[in-house]
């Protein structure tokens, strides 16, 4: 048991590895674009850029891999990116999901209740438009027909490592 | 009576005469009976097939004969077969005599089918929507007839939901959602709360219904098996398959067995991703939150796998009617088998970290019991039944690939959030023997990946066993291959209200981890 306990403390040393060669291209870009972000960051939002996230209606795969983003492989809170639980310590709202009926009205609550400035973020092939749930008697066919958009984020879902690009392409043009 | 008599015998024994008898395939018996006996040949079947009610559905035929159809569909798990009682409704008195009061696993079922269709289920007491939110549509719209049109653009609902009250002194609600602080899902969940204790939960739904089995009418059978993967995400490739077996059966096509290989070691690879990032949700729950990262991190291992398999993560586009797109080439084998041995030590050492913290085992052990009775009342499916002591398993339960395979079906009596993690535990060393026993056999086989699949008109039940429980499609198909009906049931359709039971006594800090213990899919429950 000793020894367990000992094991568990070296690996709980180690945060954000990179899995075996193959994948330390992957884990180097991360951390190249990583770096570009925390300046973008520490110039426009003063050290710190945080998210509150809403499912309007996705399939749960883009949550999946924002969760992947928060994960010790990408870490991205260690580039000053968090998500946050209350709209009011947000900077920016992250929507993914083609925003259905039910949901339009909580959509538009979150948004008020986040202090300005803020940004809306639309993420997936669905919150723009409807992707596959398009023409449906009850989505809103894209965030955009309920929130003012600032950037929009496209890929069903897409992999962490874009997620990380995308979100330096919105620092790049906030 | 013996065993083994079939459900048609089972209801002459009961003196209930059977209309028309159909077998359009081997696992599948169409039972039609008087409108006036339907209640009791399902009460009967219920009762002596064992098994709670797996799909209630209904199809607009009022085109072709005047009429709505119902179909009740149960297991018969003793002839691996499913029997589907059937009815009609008079399209000018849309009105049946509900089941609900004596079968309680139909009550879901009945609301779904008046807010969808407008059919009303006499004597059921609760007919509130469930999706179609009181505030939002208006009265009289019902999406699933074939001759619906849109509510105009810019009305309301003029309603109200009514939840349940609880009155008494001291008693008070805790209204949670639809946006929740985390990164999930929207559901409403409102607590009646006495001092501590829950004593009542109310889980509203709806709030991601985006209509996809209205959606799915009128396409070709290739563009639904794109729709069916994005119901939810995190099973894509479970309902990819369950689709496409539906799509197959009516074709009368079978995959090749080396693509129906390779669906197993697909499917199995969900389970194992799926398994234990739950594991780390619950040990995340209840603030362990080293093992919660070291499960995130056997996760992102296992999606890069999936992504080097078939270039997606989430396994989308591998499955498609007649057979699967990316095959697993002998190099893939052995991608598969090393990247297994690390995930294998890895799951090893974390299911060692969370059992063997008395702390962790004091949070979940007797947190969130689902009693046996209360699971099989309320037909709870997939990992939650086997871990309150029901043994169902679709890949045991029916025909198919697996049962050329040997593994063990994960079965807990205690049904606390321990036993759903021991289930999950133990599923996850199943899946890993599973797919290399499929590697093992795969090697020597040569086959092509695709069988033609033939336009062909039908219907037929697909089911398949995914992580979270038996995924059920209803497909059918016109002459040209295009949808005229899909009935899809997620686990979770049945399983939410099995958490609304678990919950009872406990604390709401727990809820968070009795959630995750169940993990429920909000989009597959929406549509």
């Amino acid at each position: 048991m000793n020894l367990h306990i000992a094991k568990n403390r070296l690996i709980k040393g180690r945060v954000t590895m990179p899995f075996g060669a193959s994948d330390r291209a992957l884990d180097n870009e991360t951390q190249e674009v990583g770096e570009e972000l925390r300046k973008l960051i520490h110039a426009r939002f003063g050290r710190s850029f945080h998210i509150r996230q809403v499912d309007s209606g996705s399939c749960g795969a883009c949550e999946s891999e924002i969760i992947a983003c928060l994960s010790p492989i990408y870490d991205i809170q260690r580039f000053g990116i968090d998500f946050v639980a209350s709209p009011r310590h947000a900077d920016a709202l992250l929507v993914t999901g083609p925003v259905s009926r039910n949901m339009a009205r909580a959509l538009k609550k979150t948004y008020d209740a986040m202090p300005g400035p803020k940004f809306v973020i639309s993420m997936g092939e669905c919150a723009a438009g409807g992707g596959a749930f398009a023409g449906s008697y009850y989505t809103c066919s894209g965030v955009q027909n309920i929130l003012p958009v600032t950037f929009h984020i496209p890929g069903c879902p897409l992999t962490p490592q874009q997620i990380i690009l995308s979100l330096c392409a919105f620092l790049q043009n906030v | 009576m013996k065993q083994t008599d079939s459900a048609q015998d089972i209801l002459v024994s009961e003196k209930i005469g059977v209309i028309e008898t159909a077998q359009p395939h081997e696992d599948e018996l169409y039972l039609t009976v008087e409108n006036d006996d339907f209640a009791r040949a399902a009460l009967v079947l219920h009762k002596r097939l064992d098994s709670g009610v797996m799909m209630f559905f209904a199809q607009d035929l009022r085109a072709e004969s005047g009429k709505f159809k119902l179909y009740c569909v149960f297991l018969d798990a003793r002839r691996r077969s499913w029997v589907v009682l059937c009815r009609d409704v008079e399209a000018g008195a849309p009105v049946f005599t509900s089941l609900a009061k004596e079968i309680y696993s139909a009550a879901f079922f009945e609301r779904e089918m008046k807010e969808m269709f407008g059919i009303m289920p006499q004597g059921n007491p609760d007919v509130r929507r469930l999706r179609l939110h009181d505030e939002i549509w208006p009265e009289g719209y019902y999406p699933l007839r074939k001759d619906f049109t849109p509510p105009q653009e810019g009305s309301a609902g003029q309603g109200q939901y009514r939840f349940h009250r609880v009155e008494g002194e001291g008693v008070f609600e805790v209204p949670v959602g639809p946006v929740h602080a985390g990164i999930i899902g929207p559901g409403h969940f409102r607590f009646s709360v006495a001092g501590e204790p829950i004593i009542s939960l109310e889980i509203r739904h709806g709030w991601t219904h985006r209509g996809i089995e209205k959606l799915l009418e009128g396409k070709t059978f290739l563009e639904a098996a794109d729709l069916c993967e994005r119901i939810s995400g995190d099973t894509a490739f479970g309902y990819g398959w369950a689709f496409c077996q539906s799509v197959e059966k009516i074709s009368g096509c079978k995959a090749p067995a080396r693509a129906q290989l390779i669906r197993v070691i697909y499917l199995e690879l969900e389970r194992v991703y799926n398994h234990i990032n739950d594991m780390g949700g619950i040990a995340l729950d209840v603030g362990f939150s080293f093992p919660a990262q070291f499960a995130a991190m056997i996760k992102e291992r296992l999606l890069r796998l999936n992504g080097d398999l078939c270039g997606s993560r989430y396994l989308k586009g591998v499955n498609t009617p007649g057979g699967i797109r990316s095959d697993i080439d002998a190099q893939k084998q052995g991608l598969i088998r090393s990247e297994l041995t690390g995930v294998e030590k890895d799951f090893l050492e974390l299911q060692k970290m969370l059992f063997s913290s008395v702390s962790f085992m004091d949070r979940v052990d007797s947190t969130g019991t689902l009693r046996t009775k209360t699971a099989r009342d309320l037909n709870i499916t997939g990992v939650a039944a086997r871990a309150s002591g029901i043994a169902l398993d679709m890949r045991k339960d029916l025909p198919g690939i697996y049962r050329d395979l040997s593994f063990t079906a994960a079965k807990e009596q205690a049904g606390d959030v321990a036993a759903r993690l021991k289930v999950r535990c133990n599923e996850v060393v199943g899946s890993l023997g599973l797919i290399r026993q499929c590697l093992d056999k795969l090697s020597s086989s040569d086959t092509p990946l695709q069988s033609a699949v033939q336009e062909k008109e039908g219907f037929a039940l697909g089911c398949v066993e995914a992580w979270r429980g038996p995924l059920r499609v209803w497909t059918r198909l016109d002459a040209r291959g295009r949808l005229v009906r899909c009935k899809i049931v997620d686990p979770s359709f049945q399983n939410w209200e099995g958490l609304a039971f678990a919950v009872l006594g406990n604390i709401i800090p727990d809820f968070p981890l009795c959630n995750k213990s169940f993990d429920l899919s909000y989009p597959g429950n929406d549509l």
